[in-house]
């Protein structure tokens, strides 16, 4: 296996780093690729230094679209395992190992990093739980089965997921529950693991504003249009 | 309220004329691209049909059960205007998932370049 460190970043020169080093101790044998969403700081100088390969995109297109540059950029350089964390620090590096081996042995097609989990001890707020159990009982409805952690931003594709991921079906506006949702639905088998997340060092939360609302009508038009998809949907490998 | 005056006609074929000849203008120099400006044609020449014909104008009102052929017009412009904003949507959706597919490749694209020099 050939596996792929893929790290989105928006201006975080001065977290970057500090993962950076905690992957190299945690996966020496990965290569890391970080994709710079139009950042204004250091963050690609920063990520070269560490010995991270750096894709630049010209203008900031978002999370999931530079998360998606990654899974172009591993199909095309023979990866066949990526695994997907934040450049901020909020997840724990040593975990990725757990991830790994989930794709390594075959026991599912995304391995997905759970913070409850085992003997994880993140606690969120109010709200954000609250959140969080919107998207996880919208994910139930929609797959009929129930995860822990929908929202998790830290999980691992192997090779049939990651050339799935790069095609336009990729909703790459709101990438997190939806991709669970949408990989599902494709048939692919997902696995959750344990790992450790830390709560965000300042800075601004995916799930703030009007932005649970959309994500609402999103999942509510996914599941009207599911049954007119679902062809497409049947011929993801070819 | 069943024939428009002389005056009334001249007003509304010189409108829907000049709207037609401008969209047709746009496209000659090269401003519109045809595949944008269907659209609008078919919008100006309804409109210049109408102004000429405006017993069909009458029998649409009828058909559609409308009061007044005013009604009829002012829902027509609604639909157009529909029409027009959803044809737009589709565009801008198209163009910014090519956006999106250009910047991923152009980024790809140049970190292998610097990666060679």
């Amino acid at each position: 296996m050939k596996p792929l460190v893929l790290l989105p970043a928006f201006n975080e020169a001065a977290r970057i780093g500090r993962v950076l080093a905690g992957i190299r101790a945690a996966a020496p044998e990965a290569a890391v690729l970080v994709v710079d969403d139009g950042s204004t700081d250091e963050t690609a100088a920063v990520a070269r230094a560490a010995g991270a390969h750096v894709v630049r995109l010209p203008f900031n297109l978002g999370a999931g679209v530079a998360a998606q540059t990654g899974y172009k950029f591993a199909i095309r350089a023979g990866y066949d395992c990526v695994v997907h964390l934040d450049s901020d620090g909020q997840h724990e590096p040593a975990d990725i190992p757990a991830l790994l081996a989930v794709i390594a042995r075959r026991e599912a097609d995304v391995a997905i990093g759970s913070r409850f989990l085992g003997a994880a001890d993140y606690r969120p707020g109010a709200l954000r739980r609250t959140g969080m159990g919107m998207f996880g009982l919208l994910t139930w409805l929609l797959t009929g089965e129930r995860y822990s952690d929908v929202t998790s931003g830290f999980r691992a594709f192997g090779g049939d997921v990651v050339r799935f991921v790069a095609t336009e079906w990729y909703p790459t506006d709101y990438a997190d529950a939806d991709v669970l949702i949408t990989l599902r639905r494709a048939g692919y088998r997902l696995k959750e693991v344990p790992v450790r997340m830390y709560a965000r060092a300042g800075g601004r939360s995916m799930h703030a504003g009007l932005r649970p609302v959309y994500y609402v009508f999103k999942m509510l038009l996914s599941v009207a249009l599911a049954p007119l998809r679902r062809e497409v949907f049947e011929r993801k490998g070819s | 309220m069943a024939e428009l005056t002389l005056h009334q006609t001249v007003f509304a074929l010189t409108i829907s004329l000049v709207a037609f000849v401008f969209v047709l203008e746009l496209v000659r120099r090269r401003r519109l691209r045809e595949e944008y400006s269907w659209l609008w044609l078919l919008t100006a020449g309804a409109m210049v049909l109408l102004a000429v014909w405006y017993r069909l104008l009458i029998l649409i009102t009828r058909i559609v059960g409308a009061v007044t052929p005013l009604n009829t017009l002012l829902l027509c412009a609604v639909l157009f205007l529909f029409a027009i904003a959803v044809h737009y949507s589709m565009i801008i959706s198209r163009l910014a998932s090519q956006v999106k597919n250009l910047a991923q490749e152009l980024a790809l694209l140049s970190a292998r370049v610097e990666r060679h020099e």
